[in-house]
């Protein structure tokens, strides 16, 4: 099959299945067979960890550049899209409405506004990024973690979106919707979950990516190769902070209520935990620890009696025995996916470890990732 | 043979893992949706559905908000429980996160099937919650948020306590009559929409009495060192100083005031009042004031009563404002429930708006069109590790409307 056809024939298969989950996340469910809501909500945050975690993996995991104010650019994203939708969005929809209906409408506005979120986060990562990013070393941990605290305060003070009481529609004197329509559903945070994967992807096995990785295993040698890492760490990293961006605009709108307090610097490191979990480096590893990290502490609540009190040690326990065991993260810098199934597969009857003779040559350099004789944890 | 056998471990380590975690994600998926519909006539439980502060730094509302809850539960279901059929609370922890606040909402009403939720410790958090209460049609009342905007939120939300701008016009009442403060000063939480909330009525009130503001300050939760708000705070010499904080701030502030040589009454609000006080603030506190739900020497008989079987239960521990207000919220619910004789939302939520001068511990009750709880506030005098009941402040026109509008006239005070 020609990979044009193939391409047409996926696209068709996630939408399908998008739309499929979506409905049966809906009140009716799927052919009588509905999803709670309890879980359709923890699936739907688990998708905007996905695209949270794996946008911050293509500046710390592939880049190397340690951010930890990734939950600062979601907020700019999230309170920039939902400003928009409250105060300036309204007769836009009406007018569009119109013309093509509700439904397109509104898809049509909240995409607007996602765009908006993604520019003015991609534009705040811009502004942080190009003075730290000349800078080798740790500079760019401190300045975005300043500005995640910075960017949180800014908001408390701006009394248009709510200030300290949370944002959740206008604000009395001035004109705007009542409520934050929800409008994020799960066709929109999976398929911006998958956009996310599929672009950083793309990215890191582009000759971008290349550079990138080189920037993470060996600044001064990249640089001595030609290689601008200032400009390909600032690629990197506003390419992050719009996907954060993105992520925030897509929480305002499913949460329909914003406080600062959800952007404060512990989500920040819950983001970071996720990758670390699942894997510095690894697209795959960082979509497995956002789906643990949001998970976990859902489960443990089903501990019984006494046990629950302690779920969140046992949670920050079961954390710590995952690093000791596995302290590159899960997945390491490897990727999971079919090509990997089947290697897995082969292994026990062949005995024979991957690389010798009975595996193809093909088949031994199917991970996406450039080969790296060395984990993140030896830099 | 040992060597060879390491390659296959390591394999199969991988392999343990990946299935693990599609595990993991299969057991939150798979479950299918309840049956929400009941018998007409059932005797099975009623559940209840509470969620506060049980951890982080305020974890003290929390732990005395799901007392008052649960003495309630154990009175109703001694008595026979409501029509027969037993209360039972399914009570989570939202580690003071809005975040959380409303993923917990989701899972009570969800998972659990209560058929109310009594929560949210803070504003914020009950706004959180608010849209997915409102939603599915489950009355949430909230205990002890004060912000305005919460019961704004939809019809399905009420209060149980009065509002922010109530409780600082009666505070500025207090100061300028009572105390006869000429000059105030304020040191206020800037990150939380209490203390700005009550920040901004004292101030209004305040200036009406005549009174100035001399010198305004803020922190943020969880700072240690207030000595270069306070060193300002002196250098314009008010007559009381205001601290509309929550208690773990507030002892702080009062002890590095006392330090810098502040000598004058503190004031403060109901986020002080918490058994903790002493402990963290000693003898700093002495000759403070502060507005709040209730007092425990309230002579009256209803009152002495709740203190002394919540003493009982709870191993001679004084029920705070907090307990008290969860006490009331609950009583409320069961109110509601019984005269709705059935656990339906809707019906319930209906015989919520309609409560009138309900006699809780926390002074007579009204539920306005707001949803707001109308009732009066105490203000207590702090001295040597005591509240002391001073005076009650009734509402009179029975609205502390959320405008910023106090008018001091609508006040009737008695004592």
């Amino acid at each position: 099959m020609p990979t044009f056809i193939k391409r047409i024939l996926g696209l068709v298969i996630v939408v399908f299945l998008l739309v499929a989950v979506n409905a049966w996340m809906g009140r009716e469910g799927l052919f009588g067979f509905g999803l709670p809501y309890y879980y359709a909500e923890i699936l739907n945050l688990t998708g905007i960890s996905i695209i949270l975690a794996v946008s911050l993996n293509l500046i710390t995991g592939f880049t190397g550049q340690f951010s930890i104010g990734h939950a600062g650019f979601m907020a700019v994203g999230a309170y920039a899209s939902v400003f928009m939708t409250v105060y300036y969005s309204d007769s836009a929809e009406q007018w569009l409405t119109s013309l093509l209906g509700a439904t397109l409408a509104q898809s049509l506005v909240f995409l607007g506004v996602i765009i908006v979120g993604a520019l003015v986060a991609a534009l705040a990562g811009l502004v942080v990024g190009i003075p730290s990013l000349r800078l080798r070393g740790d500079y760019l941990a401190i300045v975005t973690l300043g500005f995640a605290e910075i960017i949180r305060i800014v908001i408390l003070n701006i009394d248009r979106v709510g200030g300290a009481t949370g944002f959740r529609g206008r604000v009395p004197p001035w004109d705007g919707r009542l409520i934050i329509p929800a409008y994020a559903n799960f066709i929109w945070i999976g398929g911006f979950a998958i956009i996310t994967i599929v672009v950083v992807y793309n990215i890191v096995n582009s000759d971008v990516g290349r550079a990138l990785i080189s920037i993470r295993e060996d600044e001064l040698a990249s640089e001595a190769m030609g290689v601008n890492t200032t400009r390909y760490k600032v690629i990197a990293f506003v390419i992050s902070s719009s996907f954060a961006g993105i992520a925030g605009a897509l929480f305002g709108h499913f949460r329909q209520f914003l406080h600062t307090n959800d952007f404060q610097f512990i989500r920040s490191i819950e983001i970071i935990i996720m990758i670390v979990l699942g894997g510095m480096g690894s697209i795959t590893g960082a979509v497995l620890g956002a789906i643990v990290i949001t998970i976990l502490p859902e489960l443990l609540r089903k501990l019984p009696g006494d046990l629950y009190g302690y779920r969140l040690v046992i949670y920050s326990a079961l954390l710590i025995l995952i690093m000791l065991t596995r302290p590159q993260g899960v997945m390491g810098a490897k990727e999971f996916g079919i090509s990997w199934l089947k290697r897995a597969q082969r292994r026990p009857e062949g005995d024979k470890p991957i690389g010798e003779k009975g595996v193809p040559i093909a088949q031994q350099s199917t991970s996406p990732n450039l080969d790296q004789p060395k984990e993140i944890e030896h830099r | 043979m040992i060597p060879e056998l390491k390659k296959p471990i390591s394999v199969s380590k991988a392999k343990v893992l990946l299935p693990l975690a599609i595990v993991l994600m299969a057991l939150a998926f798979s479950c299918t949706r309840q049956a929400e519909e009941k018998d007409p006539v059932d005797r099975s439980t009623i559940k209840i559905g509470y969620f506060g502060d049980l951890t982080g730094p305020n974890y003290n509302f929390g732990k005395s908000a799901i007392n008052g809850v649960l003495m309630v539960a154990d009175e109703v279901n001694q008595a026979g429980g409501i029509r027969g059929r037993r209360i039972d609370v399914v009570i989570e922890d939202d580690r003071g996160s809005p975040e959380e606040a409303a993923r917990l909402t989701a899972k009570l009403i969800d998972q659990d099937n209560v058929i109310a939720i009594i929560a949210g410790g803070t504003s914020g958090n009950s706004l959180a919650a608010a849209p997915k209460a409102q939603s599915s049609h489950i009355p949430f009342i909230s205990p002890s948020s004060t912000d305005p905007a919460v019961t704004q939120a939809g019809d399905y939300i009420f209060r149980a306590c009065f509002v922010d701008s109530f409780q600082g016009e009666v505070m500025a009442r207090f100061a300028a009559n009572t105390l006869k403060a000429q000059k105030a000063a304020i040191i206020f939480d800037f990150n939380s929409p209490y203390g700005r909330g009550l920040t901004d009525y004292f101030e209004l009130s305040f200036a009406k009495f005549g009174g100035r503001i001399v010198s305004k300050q803020s922190y943020t939760q969880g700072d240690e060192d207030f000595k270069g708000q306070l060193s300002s705070i002196r250098a314009a010499e008010p007559d009381v100083i205001y601290i509309p904080g929550y208690y773990s701030d507030v002892t702080a502030i009062a002890k590095q005031a006392r330090m810098i040589g502040l000598t004058q009454p503190l004031l403060g609000g109901d986020g002080w009042d918490a058994p903790e006080l002493w402990q963290l603030g000693g003898d700093a506190l002495n000759g403070s004031y502060i507005t709040t739900h209730y007092s425990v020497d309230d002579p009256s008989p209803a009152i002495q009563m709740f203190v002394e079987s919540y003493k009982q239960r709870y191993g001679n521990l004084l029920p705070d404002a907090h307990a008290a207000l969860a006490y009331d919220a609950t009583r409320l619910l069961v109110d509601a429930i019984t005269r709705a004789g059935t656990t339906n939302g809707d019906k319930v939520r209906d015989a919520l708006a309609q409560t009138k001068n309900f006699p809780g511990v926390t002074g007579l009750i009204t539920i306005n069109a707001d949803r707001n709880a109308v009732k009066p506030a105490v203000v207590l005098k702090l001295q040597d590790a005591k509240f002391i009941y001073q005076e009650t402040i009734h509402p009179q026109i029975a609205t502390p409307s959320p405008s910023p509008s106090p008018s001091p006239t609508k006040k009737r005070r008695t004592l």
